[in-house]
């Protein structure tokens, strides 16, 4: 307001009682703090969730360079050590540290049961290292090379950390490609309910009425289904004969098929929600067309609620994999995901005789619970001006 | 005569967040006297709700109660400090509900959705009473007539969100006035309603305490409704009052720079139009960004007339300036001498503001 | 249908004739229409250049869907009924019914502020976008130009251009409402609706914004349409006064003449009914009875007689049209020139 009718004071007390009109904002890094800044101090304080991002990124890493990171060509069979235990790395040598070493594995077969049944042998002491020479590979499918993480010095020697299956394949090299399968399997098949949910959600909550009644019955119809039969038949009508990377590619859409519904009410609450705000009626005022209304106004506000969402559905779709691979309708050798590598512990023999082949079950256990606590870390963040 | 019913002293709410403590009450001293209305009026963030929550103990957390007491006089002799009491004791649990109750700005945060208004009063009602199912639904439903609500007897079988804002309002004061508690607690019972509904609110509020006796505190930013139903008014600015007076002295002869400032700010209805509008300078600070000194120096232009250095980093005593009134401002408390009178002083320079 | 004063009817900026926006209730599965709601049932006014009308009444009396229909901020055109627009040119265009694309160029013309200085304001928006939008949309100015046009709007409303690359999350509420106000004058409009702009800001605060948009409308030679429901409010910034019940206009005149002496028995409840800041005044107040009705099933006739002190038995079967008493003031009631109702002068003075 002017201050014209304070004419009669002096000029240092006009000066001070103008410089009083000026209200400062907010002059902390808050100020020109982007959504996505905000949400990430907020995610941040989220330790379960900063704890499982760490899990994932390091499990992601394990996936993209897993030739790398495996010792062994995970279907290079060893004869000589079906069902070999793991091998346990001594640090501590006659009360001293060293250099990790392990000791070699004798083995004799069992007359009776015809078994292998595995004693170390001390006299054979096995260098391990970092970084070492072994079977030649691509990284990353072009650069050749023949570097592991680790491995036996010499090269010759095996050391298998996980123990191996029954054709004497090393387990951990196994599972870290199934890590990529499945991994990649969660993500390629929420990438495809993204696809869908968006597209019918947005639909149904932009339009509204007979639109989004329609879709609306058919998501209940969808969610009606009993997932896991429908997934069985539909991957029992995957013909035998296809190639691996086709089977791979068909599973992803099955497991697809039924994940968007949750997608695509996401996106029609926010949708319906977000119609009703004012901002949104301002950009209309303004003159912006619906297009950029949808894509510039509305868009942004719920990126991140698809986010936190998709990430919370990726473990299902996981598990999913894993089951149909595990009842043998899923992926078969030689693609190796979680699934198939747990259907080596199908029987109580097995796994009585060789406890080793359930670890796979555990990572699984790992990657769905690291993914949970991550989608609740996201949830929680997704809307940092709540 | 002793009439006091609740006697505050240096109650402090703090907030423990993530970035820092937000002091939402600060220091809070008041005296509320028997069958009397106080007004706690003040801006959005100056701790006016949380200061009334406080006194239930009902702040959540982060919000926790650092200091001060707030004493009950049950009756003349009988003390307690509420603050003695654990927050989810059954002694605290006794007294708000039978001898003290709260209404909201919003109904729908007071009732259950899923309950019929009658069976939500009776259920108040029977806990803190013997009453028989029988006896609380008669008495519903005669608290229900009291407050205003046509055809009683069918109504107490509806649930909240069948009746109308208004109606939601009245079910609400029934259900906090059934166990006929001493003090009635009123955080900003009219603001979500129209004019007309809030005027029938706030009759029902005086008709009932004129008929039960009851001690209301409401808390307001509405200086209409202060004006209208108040008896005390307590003027707060983050966190403090700075304030407090009979409600005449108040509106007619305003000590704190803050009060006169807010009473200048309003539009009124009997003004010629487009008569320029005194307000106050800037916002109400961020909690974070709490001035030093005098809270409210960064927007006085009593202090900046008056050239008044102390201001800015000492923080001004509650002092005496009228028979009942009390403000704090360094306007009233020259260093040097306590005289009163200087809030005279700051008469011509106000006229200077205020002229046109 | 002249229903303002004796001014030329051809210079009025705006003219709405018996608007009609009636919002269907859809129930059951197949979304089958069962009812309306008839927010706003045949109003119509003229707005002059310069002046500020305000639009009053309580919640649900189609005030604020009035405005927004103005300045046709729903998806749906409206029901029915012509929103005459004087274009810049001096044509007259009748903007009920266009479309999007024949809307756009009159856009520009007509601005809106909102009540929510918090939920009108994108919070993923710098303000540099927020105030932007429109002047880029509708191809007034971009890049540097753009940036310019914002510091200087910005300016005007009285904030630092500096923070132009602040989210609003960084200001107060005061701050967001200037905001506001600075995108609804980037295109230059002349007609500005204020939906309850000053409402849900602090007293304090509310008396800046209050001055800022006097200020405004002088430099700018504005032309507001004022929704509010606080009668102080419109009686400190408006030259005519519009009051609503039910989805029609149940009063309409010059604010000095209204407030003095109402001629419709609802303008004498409301206006008896508005809180005053002065103890002295205490019990001077009408209390109404019964509270207002649901627009979908509104009482016949006058739908205010269920609750007029004066309502007679043809007021529940007939009801009164909008009609002139006196040059400039429009009413509704059958008994508008017999009735003698109280204002809301300066009270006695009390000793």
């Amino acid at each position: 307001m002017s201050a014209s009718h304070l004419g009669t004071l002096p000029k240092h007390i006009q000066d001070e009682l103008a410089a009083l009109e000026r209200e400062e904002a907010s002059e902390r890094a808050v100020a020109t703090a982007s959504q996505w800044r905000l949400m990430w101090w907020r995610f941040r304080k989220h330790s379960l969730a900063m704890v499982s991002l760490g899990v994932l990124a390091t499990l992601f890493l394990v996936a993209i360079f897993a030739e790398f990171v495996a010792p062994y060509n995970p279907m290079a069979v060893h004869a000589t050590r079906t069902y070999a235990p793991p091998q346990v790395i001594y640090l501590i040598e006659h009360g001293r540290l060293t250099w990790p070493f392990t000791y070699g594995l004798k083995s004799t077969v069992e007359v009776e049961t015809m078994r292998r049944v595995y004693t170390l042998d001390y006299s054979q002491r096995i260098e391990l290292g970092l970084f070492v020479r072994g079977e030649p590979y691509r990284l990353l499918g072009v650069i050749p090379t023949d570097l592991r993480l680790f491995g036996t010095r010499d090269g010759t020697q095996l050391i298998s950390v996980l123990g191996s299956d029954r054709l004497g394949r090393d387990l951990f090299s196994r599972m870290v490609h199934a890590t990529r399968i499945s991994l990649s399997i969660g993500l390629a098949a929420v990438a495809l309910s993204l696809v869908l949910g968006v597209t019918l959600g947005g639909i149904s909550g932009y339009f509204g009425g007979r639109v989004d009644m329609l879709i609306q019955r058919l998501i209940e119809f969808i969610d009606a289904i009993p997932s896991l039969p429908l997934w069985m038949g539909l991957s029992a009508a995957i013909p035998l004969t296809w190639p691996p990377l086709w089977v791979y590619f068909a599973i992803t859409l099955v497991l697809s098929l039924l994940g968007w519904t949750g997608m695509a009410r996401v996106v029609r609450g926010r949708f319906l929600a977000l119609r009703e705000e004012d901002f949104v009626m301002a950009a209309r005022v303004s003159g912006s067309s619906e297009r950029r209304i949808i894509f510039r106004h509305m868009l942004p506000s719920f990126v991140s609620h698809i986010i936190a969402s998709l990430t919370l559905t990726i473990p299902g779709r996981i598990l999913g994999e894993t089951s149909l691979s595990f009842l043998g309708l899923g992926l078969k050798e030689p693609i190796i995901s979680y699934g198939v590598l747990l259907q080596d512990a199908q029987n109580v023999r097995t796994v009585a005789t060789a406890p080793w082949l359930i670890t796979p079950a555990l990572v699984v256990m790992l990657i769905v619970i690291a993914y949970n606590f991550l989608g609740d870390g996201l949830r929680d963040a997704a809307d940092p001006y709540a | 005569m002793n009439d006091l019913l609740l006697e505050i002293e240096d109650l402090k709410t703090h907030f423990f967040l993530d970035d820092g403590v937000v002091k939402a009450v600060d220091g809070v001293s008041l005296q509320v006297r028997r069958g009397r209305t106080l007004a706690i009026v003040g801006e959005s963030g100056c701790g006016k709700s949380i200061m009334a929550r406080s006194i239930l103990q009902i702040v959540t957390p982060p919000g926790k109660i650092v200091g001060g007491r707030i004493c009950y006089h049950r009756a003349p002799g009988d003390v307690v400090n509420l603050l003695d009491y654990q927050r989810k004791s059954r002694e605290m649990r006794a007294f708000r509900g039978r001898e003290a109750a709260m209404i909201f700005q919003e109904p729908m945060a007071a009732l259950s959705p899923v309950h019929t208004i009658g069976s939500q009063i009776v259920e108040r009602l029977r806990l803190h009473s013997g009453a028989s199912r029988r006896e609380a639904r008669a008495l519903a439903v005669e608290m229900l007539h009291r407050v205003g609500i046509p055809h009683p007897a069918q109504r107490v079988d509806a649930y909240p969100h069948q009746l109308s804002g208004g109606m939601r309002q009245r079910a609400m004061i029934a259900m906090a006035l059934i166990c006929r508690p001493a003090l009635l607690i009123a955080d900003e019972p009219t603001t979500a309603l129209d004019v007309t509904t809030q005027a029938q609110i706030l009759e029902l509020i005086r008709q009932l305490q004129a008929e039960l006796g009851m001690t209301v505190v409401i808390i307001t930013h509405d200086l209409g409704v202060v004006a209208e139903i108040a008896d005390e008014v307590a003027v707060m600015y983050l966190g403090q009052i700075v304030e407090h007076g009979p409600v005449d002295a108040i509106f007619h002869h305003p000590q704190h720079p803050y009060t006169r400032g807010l009473l200048r700010s309003i539009p009124r209805i009997e003004d010629v139009t487009r008569a320029r509008l005194d307000a106050i300078p800037g916002a109400v600070p961020h909690p974070y960004a709490r001035p030093g000194g005098c809270p409210f120096h960064t927007r006085c232009r009593e202090r900046i007339i008056h050239q008044l250095e102390l201001c800015t980093h000492t923080a001004p005593p509650l002092t005496r300036v009228g028979p009942l009134q009390q403000a704090r401002c360094w306007l009233h408390e020259p260093p040097g001498d306590g005289q009163r009178g200087a809030g005279h002083a700051a008469e011509p320079a106000l006229a200077i503001i205020g002229g046109q | 249908m002249d229903r303002t004063a004796p001014r030329d009817a051809h210079a009025a900026l705006l003219e709405v004739q018996d608007l009609k926006v009636y919002f269907p209730i859809r129930r059951g599965l197949l979304q089958r229409k069962v009812g309306e709601v008839k927010a706003v049932d045949g109003v119509s006014f003229r707005l002059w250049p310069g002046e500020t009308l305000s639009l009053v009444g309580e919640s649900g009396c189609g005030k604020t869907t009035t405005g927004r229909s103005i300045v046709r901020a729903y998806k749906t055109p409206p029901t029915a009924g012509r929103i005459c627009f004087r274009g810049d040119d001096g044509q007259v265009v009748d903007l009920a019914q266009l479309g999007d694309a024949e809307l756009k160029p009159y856009r520009r013309a007509m601005q809106m502020v909102f009540q929510d200085p918090f939920a009108s304001l994108n919070p993923r928006m710098t303000v540099l976008d927020i105030i932007g939008e429109p002047l880029l949309v509708n191809g007034i100015a971009s890049g540097k130009e753009l940036e310019a046009r914002v510091a200087e709007l910005l300016r005007r409303v009285k904030l630092p251009p500096e923070y132009m690359r602040r989210y609003p999350h960084a200001f107060s509420g005061g701050q967001r409402q200037r905001i506001g106000i600075a995108r609804a004058l980037a295109t230059g409009p002349r007609l500005v609706v204020a939906d309850e702009a000053v409402s849900a800001l602090d007293v304090s605060v509310q008396a800046q914004i209050l001055n800022l948009m006097q200020d405004l409308q002088a430099e700018l030679s504005l032309t507001y349409l004022f929704v509010a429901h606080n009668l102080s409010v419109v009686r400190y910034i408006s030259d005519r006064v519009a009051v609503m019940y039910v989805g029609r206009v149940v009063e309409l005149a010059e604010t000095s003449k209204l407030f003095a002496q109402p001629r419709h028995p609802y303008t004498e409840a409301l206006l008896a009914n508005v809180p005053r800041p002065d103890p002295r005044l205490r019990g001077m107040r009408i209390v109404l009875q019964g509270e207002v009705p649901d627009p979908a099933n509104p009482p016949s006739g006058c739908h205010f007689h269920p609750r007029c002190r004066y309502a007679q038995a043809r007021c529940a079967s007939e009801a009164p049209p909008l009609r002139e008493i006196a040059p400039g003031q429009h009413v509704a009631c059958h008994f508008a020139e017999t009735l003698t109702l109280r204002g809301a002068a300066a009270p006695p003075a009390v000793a």
